[in-house]
């Protein structure tokens, strides 16, 4: 018997056959019928948001944390625009997303009608793909290509403008769900070329002083075992992008941590000495690759993406693969070890490598006990609110971050143990990303310990979904690293326009976070010493607190700098290491 | 350097804007576009010229390709092939020698005149970018009332076919 459907109710309909559970959305009049079909069933879940970018954020991180893309539902004009910079955040870091966004009905489209926004033309720059649905019919169709386009290959938003027309309640279709997907237009790569991937083998086995940069990439393609197998038959040295950490175990001897603006000072030379990169999933974006011109100077450039507008964009790859990390990796694995028979690692110049590693870390590598540091001020750093977090959740909880120092803090303290472990908007750097991407992943993953450290101006700027937090229950521990100030915009400062802070500090405007956080019901504890740190920290993750959503508001050094911090316009060896010291 | 792309791409409403749009937001140029359906009504065939080198071609390419409703894309300037524009231009033409000098520099350039008043004529003249361009140099600047260019269209030479 076929099912004679409305519009709303074919969207909802294809969402349930597409295995959707879960949407963040807000409503408004041309998203009206939409919701009229999302309250006639049980199968998917609409979340309600306070604000339509927190929604975007939500599925952003809904995303990063399962794989699955994360879906919205916005209604047209200020709803849509709203999504926009939430868009531009899963854009940017390749995260799967189907944002629908309603749309005034096709006959006033153009007249300049109520709540009417061109969402197809402003999203443009910043969707994988969009479609406007012409007619009713055509939304299953339309939402199978859209969830296909957003996962494969090179993942990324896609927008589905709905005209309240194509919605009507009084109009109703057959429905059937396409099966299968294939477009001609569209064929994205499946493996790498065995050639190109038999030539990086024998690259790798030629090395004297190799490093893997593994990216984002590898989390996105669920590559992470591929790359452990490559990196413990090499037995090279491993560093992470922001995006990609966790995609290599973050206490594992071979990781020389994050490499780039504030990466290792360890991962930064071995970058810049290398005679080989075997690039996997990395963009070399500007943060990493610092001046172009002088970037790894010494190296042999192996690049492997499935996206092939990435390789040779910014540093020309002498080997390019195109094609996902995890198939080329495991072919990469099975191409050394046939390899390995006739021709062996260089032994000897590897231990000479790890040597030299081995006294960059010794010299200037990050202390991973900062519990012995001072500050000058007395007051609490913010290295030791990461640690003390870290070791508190025993390194395990899903990490959201909104964006600045703590965001570099806890990328740097916060030894992550697997992908999609640590989530934070690395490419767009968007604030206000935090708490709702944090909410995501509990709604993902109800039963983890989901930690958001954000700094007190991020966080202010999607505080407002405390409000959805409070109505879903959403057991979020918040760890504020509160220096009052826009920390990582005052290290410019400091150190960039001679400590004249323009409009970086709001010190006598911050709410009593305590009672803010109260008034909606939640948990907050507020810390300003080592001792008042660790008792709030085991209050806060105690299982007495399991369930509920706790905000630590840490006073920390407001002096306290990011480093090491490469220099602007050098090379990845030029660093900044400590204050007043070049 | 410049170069002349063919790109095959799904003929729906928006493709086009997406294209545009890529080369507006990656700080690419474009000197001339046509666009038109092909003989299989669900593709447009569009040839665009552009400047660039190597690496920079590529990344267009490349960036072209990344674009959903793309289907094809050829650097034409990579080997051999033929381009041709369209113009129409409207020139003054007043007094009987000036009028006769005109006709018969038109039909030197293989124009034809498709429209003639008492004092002008309008000229249709198809050709390489630079036969066009001699012929506005030939008639004189001053004759010129109002020029329309098609842009380039261009094709492969001999077997080489941009299909499916």
């Amino acid at each position: 018997m076929t099912e004679m459907l409305s519009g709303g109710e074919i969207l909802i309909r294809a969402l349930q056959d597409e295995g959707v559970e879960q949407i963040f959305g807000y409503p408004g009049g041309a998203a009206l019928h939409i919701y009229d079909a999302i309250f006639k069933q049980q199968k998917v879940e609409h979340i309600l948001v306070r604000h339509e970018q927190a929604a975007t954020h939500m599925a952003d991180g809904y995303a990063r944390a399962t794989g699955n893309p994360g879906v919205v539902l916005v209604t047209s004009g200020p709803g849509a625009t709203n999504a926009i910079t939430g868009i531009a955040t899963a854009y940017m870091d390749s995260i799967p997303m189907i944002v629908i966004s309603a749309q005034v009905p096709h006959e006033v489209i153009g007249t300049d009608a109520f709540q009417e926004t061109d969402m197809i033309g402003i999203s443009r720059p910043i969707v994988k793909h969009s479609f406007i649905v012409k007619t009713a019919k055509e939304i299953p169709w339309l939402v199978k290509q859209a969830f296909y386009i957003a996962k494969s290959g090179r993942p990324g938003p896609i927008v589905i403008d709905i005209p309240k027309d194509t919605t009507d309640p009084n109009e109703l279709f057959e429905y059937s769900y396409p099966e299968s997907v294939s477009l001609r237009s569209y064929k994205p790569a499946l493996k790498g070329h065995s050639g190109q991937i038999r030539k990086a083998a024998v690259a790798l086995l030629k090395a004297k002083r190799p490093i893997i940069y593994a990216g984002g990439g590898v989390v996105q393609g669920a590559a992470e075992d591929e790359l452990v197998a490559v990196a413990r038959l090499t037995g090279f040295p491993v560093t992470n992008t922001l995006m990609g950490l966790g995609s290599f175990p973050g206490n594992d001897p071979q990781f020389v941590g994050m490499l780039g603006m504030h990466g290792t000072f360890e991962s930064n030379n071995a970058m810049h000495h290398a005679d080989l990169i075997l690039a996997v999933g990395a963009r070399f974006d500007d943060r990493v690759t610092n001046n172009p011109a002088k970037f790894c100077p010494g190296a042999t450039i192996i690049h492997i993406d499935v996206d092939p507008a990435s390789i040779s964009k910014v540093i020309t790859a002498d080997i390019p693969i195109v094609g996902p990390a995890k198939p080329v990796l495991a072919e990469l694995h099975a191409s050394l070890q046939a390899e390995l028979a006739n021709h062996p690692f260089d032994k000897s110049s590897l231990e000479a490598w790890w040597k030299r590693i081995g006294q960059w870390r010794d010299a200037h590598g990050l202390d991973h006990d900062q519990r012995r540091r001072k500050s000058e001020s007395g007051q609490l750093l913010p290295q030791q609110v990461i640690q003390a977090v870290y070791r508190a959740t025993r390194g395990e909880a899903f990490v959201t971050s909104d964006v600045g120092q703590h965001q570099m803090f806890a990328a740097q303290y916060y030894k992550f143990g697997r992908g999609r472990q640590w989530i934070n908007s690395g490419g767009l750097g968007t604030m206000g990303f935090g708490l709702p991407a944090a909410m995501g992943v509990q709604f993902a993953v109800p039963d983890a310990t989901v930690v958001c450290v954000t700094g007190e101006g991020s966080f202010m700027m999607n505080m407002q979904e405390l409000s959805t937090c409070m109505q879903y229950a959403l057991p979020i521990k918040i760890v504020n690293l509160n220096n009052q100030a826009l920390g990582m915009v005052k290290q410019w400062q400091d150190m960039q326009y001679g400590g004249r802070y323009s409009h970086s500090t709001y010190r006598d405007a911050l709410p009593d976070f305590d009672q803010l956080l109260r008034s909606f019901g939640h948990h907050s504890f507020t810390a300003r010493t080592l001792d008042e740190l660790d008792a709030v920290v085991d209050e806060a993750f105690s299982d007495e607190l399991k369930d509920k959503l706790v905000f630590i508001n840490a006073y920390v050094d407001p002096d306290e700098h990011v480093y090491p911090m490469l220099v602007r316009g050098g090379a990845l060896e030029d660093m900044v290491l400590s204050k007043g010291v070049a | 350097m410049r170069r002349l792309l063919a790109v095959l791409l799904e003929n729906e409403a928006g493709a086009l804007s997406r294209v545009i749009g890529l080369f507006a937001q990656r700080n690419y140029n474009i000197e001339s576009l046509t666009v038109a359906p092909t003989e299989d009504r669900t593709l447009s065939r569009l040839t665009l010229l552009t400047e660039g080198d190597d690496e920079k071609i590529e990344q267009v390419t490349k960036h072209l390709n990344r674009l959903i409703e793309v289907v094809k894309v050829n650097d034409l300037t990579e080997g051999a092939h033929i381009e041709r524009e369209l113009m129409l231009i409207k020139v003054r033409a007043e007094g009987n020698g000036h009028r006769e000098e005109l006709y018969r520099t038109c039909r030197i350039f293989r124009g034809t005149v498709v429209d003639v008043t008492p004092d002008s004529y309008t000229v249709q003249l198809t050709g390489p970018t630079k036969k066009l361009l001699a012929f506005m140099r030939a008639i004189g600047e001053t004759s010129i009332l109002e020029v329309v260019r098609t842009g380039v269209s261009g094709i492969g030479r001999g077997d080489k076919i941009l299909e499916l």
